[in-house]
């Protein structure tokens, strides 16, 4: 499937409550805020809870928010027209004021690709769904983002450190991670 | 067999039992925590973290040039895939063309660091069911790539040939005779690794029907590689989302559906013929043309994210960038098939005993710097 | 001219000592001899394993100290010699220090019956055969000692293999033993080589007769646990198997062990089946000392034999091993007696 017909079926799942019955008022620009929306009314297509993007990036992004992140995991895996069954990357990334995740997705039957990125602003102790019993690969991916980034996921059946030692201090991938005796900066 | 018997004045205890990190069979510094009950395994669990270097953080730091040096200790054995993957990944995001020489020399180089990868995982699956002989069998064949590496790249393991632009030298004049030669040679070759391990009656009763993978499991388990197509996912990058020469070169998947042990052995073996055919059809028409196009001497990737797959001889490798615009990545990952393909370990040697678990480690062809980056 | 020393010396020693202490000191100077024969002959035994495993693998082997690598083994034997004893703090000691010393002494104590012409057998007792599988059945008691005193996980998981192994297979080289027994009506080695004059066992006997050899030498290459059955000290699965522990001397003991048992099965079989120091055809019957070279060709022969099949095949896993001997090899040992029983009944014996 095209990005643009992607784009279409997936933003189908989520639509925004309650914005059709509501005329163009200012009551629409206030429950837009409390929806957690910020692209401008005057974009068509956005009729949904999530934020699309193509641009500085070879797929189709989708920026989520972590309250809807396992719904629509299990959407994109389960739903026949999209069926991403394949999830071949999963990185930790500190966006600067944020933590996230970003999700690289395959389909294995129509072999289109997808980003899915979600992120929470709560760097001390950041809080996100696991989909580890979506994809099985994602139980050590997350195990990874953990021992880096400090995100959390909940579910997760052994959320340990996976390559530092247990009693490690602080999150090294994190921009604001410092450490004198091991890292050497230019 | 259920050897636990259900008499309860009989009662059996697990025990655990740590496999490495120094561990014959083991391929590289990984500590497994098996859970076993007399012989029958329970649980795996790997514990790793022993080769951890920081890759990514470094790659924060440095620039694109250096951290083509950084990939190559990654996965040593196919170092130079790794760096075609990183160079390949910048010079698509600089929307730069190489010329085509450039492109059929790296097609090259890696199908035969392809080739070498498999002559030592051949070795050494030999080695770990107990035929010891043909670890030097296959160091015997290696020896020979890397010493056509050593006069052309430079260096036997860790070769940097590959730069964001093109090659750091054209090839060396007897290169391709060299490697002609090889190519006859090799043929000969494989059919005797046949009659020793495959068609062996004890090396088969070891291999067939251990450790099988499903289809289904291999997808979610994010294998790839051959431990996936051994199951029948058809997913060799090459194919599917081919780079450098590959779009040019006609040459079959290798695909079996049994998903055990034996199958994933096979994939190898028809991987190594497969990559012959690639080299014998790109070493007669190497274009002329330059060997390298001029960058920046500082590379600044324009802002964005960018995600460049290759198919190393473990599996899929994905670089993935994120860019703002300056001389070094804002975060740069590796997605390595070694990861993927650990985290199924658990799932596919429960239930088996500790030599089959020695088996399938070896059939999944791990290396572990690779894991742990 | 050897003997004839011999015989001068023990008529010497006859006329100078007491009557009832000859004999023990006859038995105690000849166990030191053939303790310092064999002992080299352990040593030697492991560079030609060494360099038949580098014949194999296309390389050298040993081949700086000394000519042609002979001095080698003395070379490990002297750093082995000269190495600290250790020992875990928590392993059992009595047991821990007395496992070797089984392994050993059952080892060197079958080397006793070996006829190595018709005048040099040190020990030729009426039950030979019977002797010599008894005496090696005690080898096991050392290996799971030593397994379970060095209170090591892997070392017990190795012993309790070997325990295993070592007594299913001792079943089939029983067997298989038994089937040439029928042939000779004897179980005493010299009448046995006698038998062979008119023949080699494994020609008077033909079919059921190599069968029991082709059982014979896997039966034994079992009992010493060397592979393809070696399960016990799988190098690449569980660092040494029951010996993993040992250091020195006592390390020494249980590998030359290893080679002692190799050689005394290669041994067994050269005297039941090939005629000991028999020449073929009796071509050199005049000399009677070369006996003793026809023995030790034969012997190296299967020597080889088994070294060939350890660097070649791969291993095979435990429950594959115990399923070969008792689903198959058992069976196909008693089908194969009563097949023998049947010829000598018969009287289908070949007879050279």
């Amino acid at each position: 499937m095209t990005n643009g017909s992607l784009q279409h079926s997936i933003s189908s799942w989520f639509p925004i409550p309650e914005v059709e019955e509501l005329a163009d008022s200012k009551e629409q620009h206030e429950i837009n805020e409390i929806s957690e929306e910020n692209i401008e009314p005057a974009i068509p297509i956005n009729s949904s809870l999530l934020e699309f993007s193509q641009e500085a990036s070879q797929f189709l992004n989708i920026t989520v928010q972590p309250e809807q992140l396992y719904d629509l995991m299990r959407l994109l895996k389960t739903n026949d027209q999209t069926h991403f069954d394949y999830l071949f990357c999963l990185s930790g990334v500190d966006f600067g004021e944020e933590l996230g995740v970003v999700y690289h997705l395959e389909s294995t039957i129509h072999r289109h690709m997808l980003v899915v990125k979600v992120k929470t602003s709560d760097r001390e102790n950041p809080m996100l769904d696991s989909v580890c019993d979506i994809w099985y690969t994602a139980e050590f991916h997350e195990r990874e983002v953990f021992d880096f980034f400090g995100i959390k996921f909940k579910n997760h059946p052994n959320l340990k450190r996976l390559f530092l030692t247990e009693d490690w201090d602080g999150f090294p991938l994190r921009k604001d991670y410092e450490d004198t005796i091991n890292m050497i900066v230019k | 067999m259920d050897s636990t018997t259900k008499n309860s004045n009989f009662k059996t205890e697990e025990y655990q039992i740590n496999m490495g990190p120094q561990h014959p069979a083991t391929h590289g510094v990984l500590n497994l925590l098996l859970t076993i009950d007399g012989e029958i395994i329970k649980k795996v669990e790997p514990d790793l973290g022993y080769i951890h270097r920081s890759i990514e953080k470094m790659c924060e730091r440095d620039s694109y040039q250096q951290i083509v040096h950084l990939t190559d200790r990654m996965d040593y054995l196919s170092s130079n895939i790794n760096n075609e993957a990183v160079c390949l990944a910048v010079e698509n995001a600089l929307e730069l063309e190489v010329p085509e020489r450039v492109k059929v020399i790296r097609t090259i180089i890696g199908e035969l660091t392809r080739i070498s990868s498999h002559c030592l995982w051949w070795g050494v699956m030999g080695m770990d069911v107990g035929a010891l002989s043909t670890f030097f069998y296959g160091f015997r064949d290696r020896e020979m790539i890397n010493d056509i590496f050593e006069e052309t790249c430079g260096a036997r393991l860790t070769m940097n040939y590959n730069v964001p632009g093109g090659l750091m030298l054209d090839i060396h004049p007897n290169f391709v005779k060299r490697v002609k030669k090889f190519v006859a040679h090799f043929k000969t070759k494989i059919p005797e690794y046949d009659r020793l391990l495959t068609q062996n009656v004890i090396f088969q009763k070891r291999t067939k029907g251990v450790g099988i993978l499903t289809k289904e499991d291999a997808i979610s388990f994010g294998a790839s590689g051959p431990v996936a197509r051994a199951s029948g996912y058809s997913c060799d990058v090459r194919k599917y989302h081919p780079y450098s020469a590959l779009d040019k070169v006609s040459f079959k998947e290798s695909l079996k559906t049994e998903g055990d042990t034996f199958a994933r052995y096979q994939v190898r073996i028809m991987e190594l013929w497969e990559s012959l055919s690639i080299i014998e059809q790109l070493i007669d028409n190497i274009p002329e043309g330059e060997h390298r196009v001029k960058t920046n001497a500082v590379i600044k990737l324009p802002k964005g994210e960018f995600y460049q797959k290759v198919e190393t001889a473990r599996g899929e490798l994905g670089v993935y960038i994120i860019s703002k615009g300056t001389k070094n990545p804002y975060r740069l990952k590796f997605r390595s098939p070694g990861f993927s393909n650990l985290s199924l370990l658990n799932h596919i040697a429960v239930g088996g005993k500790i030599g089959d678990l020695v088996a399938i480690m070896a059939t999944i062809d791990l290396v572990i710097p690779d894991i742990d980056r | 001219m050897t003997i004839d020393i011999i015989i001068n010396s023990h008529l010497w020693f006859a006329a100078n000592t007491a009557e009832g202490s000859l004999s023990i000191l006859e038995m105690v100077v000849i166990a030191l001899i053939y303790l310092g024969i064999f002992s080299v002959a352990g040593l030697f035994l492991v560079l030609l394993e060494r360099r038949v495993a580098a014949w194999f693998q296309l390389r050298v082997g040993p081949n700086r100290v000394g000519f042609q690598g002979l001095l080698q083994t003395m070379a490990d034997a002297l750093k082995l010699v000269s190495k600290e004893l250790t020992g875990t703090s928590k392993a059992d000691m009595f047991l821990y220090n007395l496992a070797p010393y089984f392994v050993i002494i059952s080892s060197l104590m079958a080397l006793a019956v070996l006829p190595f012409t018709n005048e040099f057998q040190a020990f030729d007792i009426n039950i030979g055969i019977f002797f010599l599988i008894a005496i090696s059945s005690i080898g096991v008691i050392g290996v799971l000692l030593g397994g379970w005193s060095s209170n090591n996980k892997f070392a017990l998981i190795g012993a309790m293999r070997s325990g295993v192994q070592t007594i299913s297979y001792e079943l089939s080289v029983g067997l298989s033993l038994l089937t040439m027994i029928l042939l000779t009506g004897t179980l005493q080695l010299s009448e046995i080589v006698d038998v062979q004059k008119d023949g080699w066992l494994i020609v008077q006997g033909h079919i059921p007769a190599i069968i029991a050899f082709m059982i014979f030498m896997i039966s034994g290459t079992a009992e010493t646990n060397r592979a393809p059955f070696d399960m016990v000290e799988a190098e690449s699965e569980l660092g040494a198997g029951f010996h993993t522990e040992y250091s020195g001397m006592k390390f020494a003991y249980f590998f030359l062990a290893e080679f002692i048992n190799m050689f005394i099965i290669a041994a067994i079989a050269a005297t039941v089946f090939f005629g000991a120091w028999l020449s073929p055809f009796g071509i050199t019957e005049s000399i009677p000392w070369l006996g003793v070279f026809w023995f030790l060709g034969k012997t190296l022969a299967l020597v080889f034999l088994m070294m060939w099949f350890r660097w070649t095949f791969p291993r095979l896993r435990v429950d594959q091993l115990l399923t070969l001997e008792w689903k198959y090899l058992l069976p196909i040992n008693l089908v194969n007696i009563v097949i023998m029983a049947l010829m000598v009944w018969l009287n289908l014996i070949i007879r050279v």
